[in-house]
Parts: structure tokens; sequence; C-alpha cells
């Protein structure tokens, strides 16, 4: 069995790649890049995962994984 | 039901559209420029009597037989090296071309064994039906005299058998092996008397022969027939179909003796192939009548138990309950279902359709995860599709082919062929792959450059190819301005021209010498129309994604779009690879590409089907297996797919498995998934039923049923059947009905219909109102998304890396003979050319470990081990070792990681770190493999004993 946070660990590592494709663009789209993939291809439940993730200690993201993760989550609450 | 025959104009139809008309027996007719005088006779009925000449090949004119007459010329020219002109008279028949023709006849019956009675290409012989044709009743010359009555039989090939005392030495057989196959493995050896047909000095088996069968569909007579036919006899009747083996989707004759098939025979008319196949479609069919197959529902409350066969009905009902008890207590997302790039585009609809009208959320997903899933995303990205934009046909108008990370001769041979011809009419080949492949160099075939990129540097590469194109001027700026939105391409072109991407800066990642990427680029650029294909060696890596962007990017700079000869090109590994991923298999999109998210889309689903559909997009196949070990996921319906064997990972994969209550399994055979299902579903051969295959080039191409479903019902209707007793009802009666649903929810599909594809026999999505007959070239005044958009593809090396510890990298691919995880190829007789996967090595690694030839070695990654045998080769650069994953027993997932493509998580196969080693044992997951492959594959024998 796996523990949660090895699944995090997952997804840490799945959205920093993300996040990696989107750094050579101008920040604040590719925040919005990292963001609306997250919301395409991600289920709900990874989503909440990813965002709890970063409302903790936020272990591993990169500094634009964090922010668009925090962006995410503004959204979706919203 | 009758045997479809087709006609033999004896020389190709010319395709020119300027026409010539001329007199044939009296009667006018016109043909396009070019065309033979016999093909001209032919296209009005008449039949000139022929041996040499047959229409897949060009006229040779060796037989004789095709003389006429033409008012105005002298003596009896041959009617198929002849051009029809204007104005010509021709008399096709008349007492001196008998004469002739009879004395022609004669000659050859004189050498010819007179066993007609009982000779297997008896009622399907050119050389009896000849004699027929001119009247022959008598042969002058007794068979005394020197003859090759004796002549030797090579019964080497499994297929085929090669005797030579049949044999006219028309060499039909060995220009189809030069023209249509371009393998050259055979030649007339000597002259005169003496000359015979050889293959290489080695028997048939042992020569350079692929076995692809264009020599003996050739054969006038029975000197090239195949084994089938000679134990069977000739078919009664015959079906066309689609092959289910590869992405090229070649069409068929399936030639029948009741619910036998006799033989498989390429149609000329398959657009895809034009009466061109390989060993696989042509003659490994025999699987699906194999021992081997699963016939009776099962079912087993755990996996150690053996399995007990049921009925249907108790096999729905119980599958049905176990997956409402699960969502009852487990909610409704701990279920969901994989769709199969091996069953027809009906079958895959239904079962996205069960997942999310019936489960009720979009956990549906399928194995072009794992394959092509990265080609979806880039393209649609970049022009607003997730498809190919070429057809096959496309290549032969090409300049420059620029192969990625494809093997087409070995993966998709019927299309390497048409390529082949290309390059030998002088197109020029960059190849752009690890291992140095056939394409590489082979008989009249030798690629301008060879760029060996070491495993997991694709991007670096595009980039330093762009780069070039970009810093040396060499942009199609008009295409660029009139297609393209200007912006996207100046920012890409200030990235693209960083001396970080220079092919100077990136030698040290990809190993490849700048001057060389330098002139390739030059020559994709200039050089004329460029095509780009290409295969898993792009799609299959963490920037898998980003690779497919960039290779656009290169097409669009170059202006490489929008006619024939140019375009992006995947070549796609499984039959219905793409037509699994058109029917909405992803768990984030409807059929049509169109995402979960898209309201009017939704409604549109939701008012034809009567529910509320999920607007959240599902899990995929790798979130699944985790969600499965994490413990949220319980139930998963697999049709036609070994996720056990073809999925990176194995352990984890199993992992998953056994962590769930109830796994469904739907398939031929007792797979590897099988060991760890509960529900067995007997699945059904391409044989058995009916429905619609999508190929690589969007080509929908029919697949019709020829016999009755062993297990009494084809694949879509068992979904139906689980569908069922599971309260969601789908009337149809026939995959044609499915069809119709498809096209009006589909707006790529809104015209397609089974009338249509009768009608023409294919037809290429997108395929309705605007395009009511197809659309073989995409993108041709705009892009689908309007303006083709350029897409920054920065190099991000992948995390898997060659270490102290693990030195050498992975790669692995295919080879010709075997298919994919082999479960059809290895119940054939294609294992005698592969009976185990190999582990190709250089001979400076192997050296460095004392490894020789045929060793057995262990390959251990950082997440496992398998053991298997070494070859060693210099197609391989140091460094860099490669394996197929062919057999289940060597395991090569075991090894494989769980790295996968950003964008769409499909697994990084072509690169693992690894060590390699001598050893004298199998690894310890082999042994359980082995172990388990028994223990958890027990069928209870009370019920076999039943029904035996
Ligand atoms: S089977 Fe194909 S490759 Fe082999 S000799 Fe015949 S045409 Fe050539
Ligand atoms: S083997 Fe058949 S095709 Fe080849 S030369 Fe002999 S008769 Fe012609
Ligand atoms: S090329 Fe592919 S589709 Fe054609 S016969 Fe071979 S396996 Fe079948
Ligand atoms: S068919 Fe024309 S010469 Fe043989």
């Amino acid at each position: 069995m796996s523990s949660a946070s090895s699944q995090d660990e997952k997804l840490v590592r799945m959205a920093n790649q993300i996040a990696q494709y989107f750094t050579s663009q101008p920040h604040d789209q590719a925040v919005a890049g990292v963001v609306e993939h997250l919301r395409s291809f991600w289920t709900p439940k990874m989503r909440r995962q990813i965002i709890d993730h970063a409302a903790g200690d936020g272990a591993g993201l990169e500094p634009l994984t964090l922010e668009a993760v925090q962006q995410l989550a503004v959204s979706s609450s919203g | 039901m009758s045997l479809i025959k087709e006609v033999d104009y004896g020389t190709k139809l010319a395709s020119s559209d300027v026409k010539v008309t001329l007199t044939i027996d009296g009667e006018r007719v016109a043909v396009p420029k070019g065309t033979s005088v016999m093909a001209a006779a032919m296209s009005m009925g008449t039949a000139i009597p022929k041996l040499c000449a047959t229409d897949m090949l060009d006229a040779f004119g060796s037989c004789r037989l095709c003389l006429v007459e033409i008012e105005g010329r002298r003596g009896t020219p041959a009617s198929c090296t002849t051009p029809a002109e204007e104005g010509m008279v021709v008399h096709t028949q008349n007492a001196r071309l008998a004469k002739l023709r009879k004395s022609v006849m004669e000659l050859y019956i004189s050498d010819h064994p007179l066993d007609c009675l009982t000779c297997p290409a008896n009622g399907d012989c050119e050389l009896e039906d000849m004699a027929g044709v001119v009247g022959l009743r008598h042969v002058r010359y007794g068979q005394k005299g020197a003859n090759h009555l004796h002549g030797a039989k090579d019964e080497s090939n499994p297929y085929f058998t090669f005797d030579e005392s049949k044999c006219i030495v028309c060499s039909r057989c060995v220009r189809a092996c030069e023209e249509v196959q371009g393998t050259f493995a055979l030649t007339i050896q000597s002259r005169g008397f003496e000359s015979k047909v050889s293959s290489g000095g080695v028997d048939f088996l042992a020569s350079e022969c692929v076995s692809c069968g264009a020599c003996v569909q050739a054969c006038p007579t029975a000197s090239l027939t195949e084994k089938s036919i000679i134990e069977m006899g000739q078919p009664e009747h015959s079906k066309v179909t689609t092959c289910a083996y590869c992405g090229v989707g070649c069409s068929f004759k399936a030639e029948m003796q009741g619910e036998r098939v006799v033989r498989m025979v390429p149609y000329k008319d398959g657009k895809a192939n034009e009466g061109h196949s390989c060993v696989k479609g042509r003659f490994a069919y025999g699987y699906a009548t194999s021992k081997d197959r699963i016939t009776k529902p099962m079912i087993r409350a755990a996996i150690t138990d053996p399995w007990r066969e049921v009925s249907w009905d108790d096999a729905f009902t119980y599958a049905a309950s176990e997956f409402k008890r699960i969502q009852a207590k487990y909610g409704r997302e701990s279920v969901g279902a994989i769709t199969s790039s091996r069953c027809t585009n009906e079958e895959v609809f239904v079962m996205q359709k069960l997942v999310r009208a019936g489960f009720g959320n979009n956990n549906v997903d399928t194995c072009a995860r794992v394959c092509h899933s990265p080609t979806g995303y880039g393209l649609k990205m970049t022009f607003g599709t997730s498809a190919g934009t070429q057809d096959f046909k496309s290549v032969e108008k090409s300049d420059v082919i620029l192969l990625i990370g494809a093997n087409p001769t070995d993966a998709h041979p019927v299309f390497a062929s048409r390529m082949k011809k290309r390059l030998r009419q002088g197109a020029k080949l960059i190849v752009m792959d690890p291992r140095r492949i056939d394409l590489v160099k082979t008989p009249h075939v030798r690629a301008a450059y060879h760029l060996p990129v070491l495993p997991g540097s694709n991007v670096a590469m595009i980039n330093a190819l762009a780069h070039v194109i970009v810093t040396e001027g060499l942009v199609d700026e008009a295409f660029v301005r009139e297609r393209c939105d200007f912006a996207d391409f100046e920012n890409w072109a200030r990235f693209i021209a960083s001396p970080d991407n220079s092919p100077e800066a990136v030698e040290a990642i990809t190993g490849v010498k700048p001057d060389d990427v330098r002139a390739a680029a030059r020559l994709f650029a200039t050089g004329g129309d460029g095509a780009i294909y290409y295969g898993l060696g792009v799609t299959e890596h963490s920037q898998g994604s980003t690779m497919v962007m960039g290779m656009a990017n290169l097409a669009m700079a170059t202006g490489n779009l929008g006619r024939e000869g140019v375009g992006i090109n995947p070549l796609r590994g499984q039959n219905n690879v793409q037509g699994a991923c058109d029917m909405g298999s992803f768990p984030h999109e409807f059929s049509g590409y169109r995402h979960v998210s898209d309201e009017a889309t939704r409604e549109m689903f939701e008012a034809f089907w009567g529910v509320k559909l999920d607007h959240e997009p599902g899990m995929r196949i790798p979130n699944m297996l985790d969600e499965a070990v994490a413990g949220g996921f319980k139930g998963i319906y697999v049709q036609g797919e070994d996720i056990a064997q073809s999925d990176p990972d194995t352990k984890h994969v199993v992992s998953g498995l056994e962590a769930m209550e109830c796994v469904i399994v739907q398939d031929l055979f007792l797979n590897e998934t099988a060991k760890y299902a509960h529900v067995f579903f007997p699945g059904a051969s391409f044989l058995e039923k009916d429905g619609t295959f999508t190929n690589a080039e969007r080509r929908i191409n029919r697949v019709r049923k020829v016999m009755a479903p062993m297990a009494g019902l084809a694949d879509w209707e068992v979904t139906l059947g689980f569908a069922r007793a599971l309260g969601v009802p789908m009337a149809y009666e026939h995959p044609s009905q499915i069809m119709d649903e498809i096209a009006k929810l589909t707006p790529t599909f809104r015209t397609v219909s089974y009338a249509k594809l009768d009608e023409l026999g294919s037809v290429q999505w997108p395929c309705n109102e605007a395009a009511p007959t197809g659309t073989p070239i995409m993108h041709v005044d705009h892009f689908v998304r309007g303006k083709g958009r350029f897409m920054l593809t920065q190099f991000v090396p992948t995390q898997e890396r060659a270490g102290p510890l693990f030195p050498l990298l992975l790669t692995t691919g295919r080879i010709l003979t075997q298919y994919n995880v082999g479960a059809q190829t290895r119940r054939t007789q294609n294992n005698v050319w592969h009976e185990q996967d190999m582990l190709e090595i250089h001979p400076f690694d192997a050296e460095n470990r004392g490894i020789c030839e045929g060793d057995l070695v262990a390959l251990t990654s950082r997440i496992g081990e398998v053991s298997l045998r070494a070859t060693i080769t210099d197609r391989m650069q140091p460094g860099v070792v490669y394996t197929t994953f062919h057999h289940p027993t060597s395991g090569a997932n075991v090894v494989t990681t769980d790295n996968s493509d950003w964008a769409t998580n499909c697994p990084e196969y072509k690169v693992t770190a690894v060590q390699v080693r001598r050893t004298n044992y199998f690894s310890s997951w082999q042994d359980h493999d082995r172990e388990t492959g028994v223990s958890l594959r027990r069928i209870a024998r009370e019920a076999v004993d039943a029904a035996e």
C-alpha cells in the first residue's frame, strides 16, 4: 500500500513536470497555462490533493507550480 | 456470396489528365495518356492473353503472348509495353496472332508438368487459363528432352512453397519483390534455358525475404503457392475486410471455404495498401482459431480460485452485481474501463458510452495512452486537430522525408514499401533515430543523413534543426505570414534562434555532429516538398508532447503543410488506435476530441442518451492504478488490452490490479492481465464481427464478419450485455446503427454511414456536409484551429539519466514478424523468425562486460531486473541497448519506469537507465511470473470435463 505522502510525491512530480514545460513562456501566461492544464486533465480529486498539499508545507513544489496551484485553489473555490 | 475477382489490367492505368482515343477491335476507347494498349483493351473488357504482365507491376515484355497488330506498324508489338496513342487502330485477335500465341504456349507447356488435376493452382492458374484461351490442343515437342520437370522444391518458408518445376521464369516474383515490396530478395539466375528464380543462393527462410507474399500473389502458376492452398484447395467465396494488426490498415479479401479462411489476399482497391501486405496481415491470422482461444465466459471470487465457466447471462449478472456493489460501497468514481485499439470504432464507442452514461463518471482511457497520446495533444495545440495531416499516397509526391523515431520496415511494412519506392525514385531521406534502422541503408535506398540521437534528446535535436532554419534565413515567410499566428511565430523564432539551441550547443546532449544537423536542416528546408513521418520514438518520452509540437513548428516554418507530399504523419501502432482516440476514449473528451467541460457538446450527448453526464475529466490508466493501490479504485473493465504486459512498471500495474475487487477482462486469450481478473468475457477476432477501423491516415475502413463469433457474441454485443445487466439499455441490432449514432453526435463523422463505406470503399474523416467524400489532406487553406500556432519547445532533460550504477540507456521497439505484446503473432508460425526477445548491445559494451553472442544477461534498472539473451550488433551506438517486448516471459516492462510525458502521461518507454551483466539465472520476477502464470490461470476441472 502506498501512503498518502507517496501519492502526493507523485502528483508533485507530475505538476512540476507540467510547470517545467511552461517556464519558457512569460510569467502570467505560464501560470495560466499550468492552471488550464491541471483543470483540463486532472481529476477533481487529484486537483484537491495538490491544492491541499500546497496549502500544507508544499514540499517539493517549484515556485511556478506552487503559484499555479494556489491560483487553481482560488478559482476552484470561487 | 461469391469469390471477388479483381480485374487485372495487365499494366497500371496511367493517372494523366490528358486522354488519348484509340480504336481496338473496331471500338473506340479513351484512356489516360501513358496507359498501355493492354490496359486500354481491358478497360473496355477485352482481355488480351498475357503471362508476364500483371497490373501490380511495370510491364516487362518477356512472354510474347500479348502480341497485337497495330495498323501502320510493322510486326506484332507486345501490347503490355506499347503505350496507347491518339488515333491508333489495334487488332487483338486474328489468325496470325492466334498462331503465334499458340506456339508460345506450346513451348511453355512442353516444359511444364501436366499434373493439372492434382496441382494446387488448379482453378487459379494463369498458365492453364492461357492454354485454354489460345485453344492449345496438342504440343508438338515431347517432354523427353532437357527440361525442368524435376526442379527442386523449397518448403522452408512456413507459409508458402517454391516449386521450381512449375516455374515459367516470367520474373513476376522477382519484379514484385523489387517494385512492390522493395526488398530485392529474388533474382533470375543464369540465362536462357538455365535461367531460374533464386533467393540468393540460400533457401527462402535463410534469404533476405521478409515473407510479404507479394511474389506469391504475383506468380501466375503454382510455382509460388500458399501452403494453406496446398492443404485446403481453392476458396469459394470472399469478403473485403481490414487487417487487425498495425495502423496501416491494409484491405484484404478474406478468401473462404465456408467459415474457414483459406487465405488473405491484399485488395488492390484498398487505398491504404493498394494490393500489398506484410507477413502479419497476409499470413499470421492463425491465432484466430488457436486452441488457446477461450470461448466460454468465466468468473471467480478470488484470483487464487480456479476459473468457473458460466453462461453469458450469469457472467453479465455477476459482473454487474459486483460493479454495483463496488460503486455503492466506494462511490461512483471507484470503477472505470479501458477501451481497446484493436476493437472496432463501434465497440469503442459503446464502451465509453457505458462508462459515461452507465458508470456515471469519465473514468475511461485507452491503450493509446501508452503510445500516441502526445500526438493528439501536440497536434491539437498547434493545428487544432488530433490527427495526421496526409493520406499515405501523399508520400509519392515527397522530395525530402524526415523519419523520426520510427522503423517502418518492421512496424509499418506496407507503408515502408511505398516510402522506399519514392526513395528509389530519388527522394531524399533523413533518419533521426538512436539505432541504425534498416532504412538507413537497404538495397537501392541510402539515407542522406542519419542523426543518431541519444535517447531522450529529441527535443534538443528538433530545436537545433529549427535553429538552423531560422538563423540561416530558410523560413518560408510567405506561408508563415498567411497561415500562422505571426506573433506566436515571432516569439518562437526569438526562442529558437537563441545560441542555446544551436547544433553546436546541443551536441553534448544529442551526441550528433553539428555539421550533419546543419546539412540535414538545409536539405529539409530547401529540398522541395518535405514530409515528416514519426513513430513511438517521438511520443514515448517525458517530452513526447513537446516533441510533437516541435515537429509541427518545423513543418509550419518550412511551409510544409496543406498539400500533397508534405505534412506531419504519425505512424500509428495498433490497427485502430486512431479510431479509439476519435471515439472518445480519453477521460477528458467525447468523440471528435471535444472536452467534457464543453457545455454545448455535453448537452447534446445528455439529450441523446437521456442521462446527466459528468463535466470533470476522469482518471487516466496510471491514475486508476495509483488510486487502486491507494484503495479508492476497485473495479475495472478492460477490453482487448493487456496492461500487465504492455504498460510500464509491471510490478506497479500488478499491485494495482491485485488491489481491485472486480477486474473484468475481455480478450481472445487468458492474457497476463487476466491472471488478476475475476470475470473473463471471451472476445471475438476481427474475422468474427462487423465494424470499422480507422487507420493512421484517418481512413475509415470496413471490417466484415466472415465467421460466427466463437464464443457466440461479438465484442460490442458483450458490452451491450454487460450494460443491460447494469440497467443501461443500449438497443442496437447491428454495428451500422452504432455508426449512425456516432455520425449524429460527431461533427467530423457527420455523413459517415455503412452505405457510404460500401459505396466508396473507405473515407477519411472529416467526412461531413463540407467534405462528403472525406478529406485526404488536412489544413489545405487554413488550419482547423484557424491560424497555425507555434509553440515554445524548451528542452528539458528526462529525470531518467545514465549514471555509475546504471550506465547504459535502454530503448525498446518492435520487429516485423511479431506484433505488440505478441498475443496474436506468438500463436502463429511467425515464431520461426523471433522465438524470444533479445537484448541488442554494441560490441564495445559487450566486450567490457565479457558478454558473448547468445549469452543470458541480467538487465537491471532502478526498479526491476529481468534476464534475456544478448545479441551483439553495431546497429546500436555504444551506451545504448535495445530490446523488444513481444514475449511476456522476458518482461521488458519490469524494468521500464513510471516516468512519463508531462502532458499526457504517455510512458517513457524509450529511455531507461540500466546495467547489463552476464548471469546464469532468470530473475526472481521471472520465476514468480512463471509460477503465477500457471496457478492464476487454472480453469475448474469439472467445467473443462463437461465441456469436452
Ligand atoms: S515474400 Fe516478399 S520479400 Fe519474400 S521474396 Fe516474395 S516478394 Fe520478396
Ligand atoms: S516463380 Fe512464378 S512468378 Fe516467379 S518466375 Fe516462376 S512462374 Fe514466374
Ligand atoms: S502493414 Fe500493417 S495493416 Fe498491413 S498487412 Fe501488415 S500488419 Fe496488416
Ligand atoms: S504479357 Fe506482354 S509480353 Fe508478357
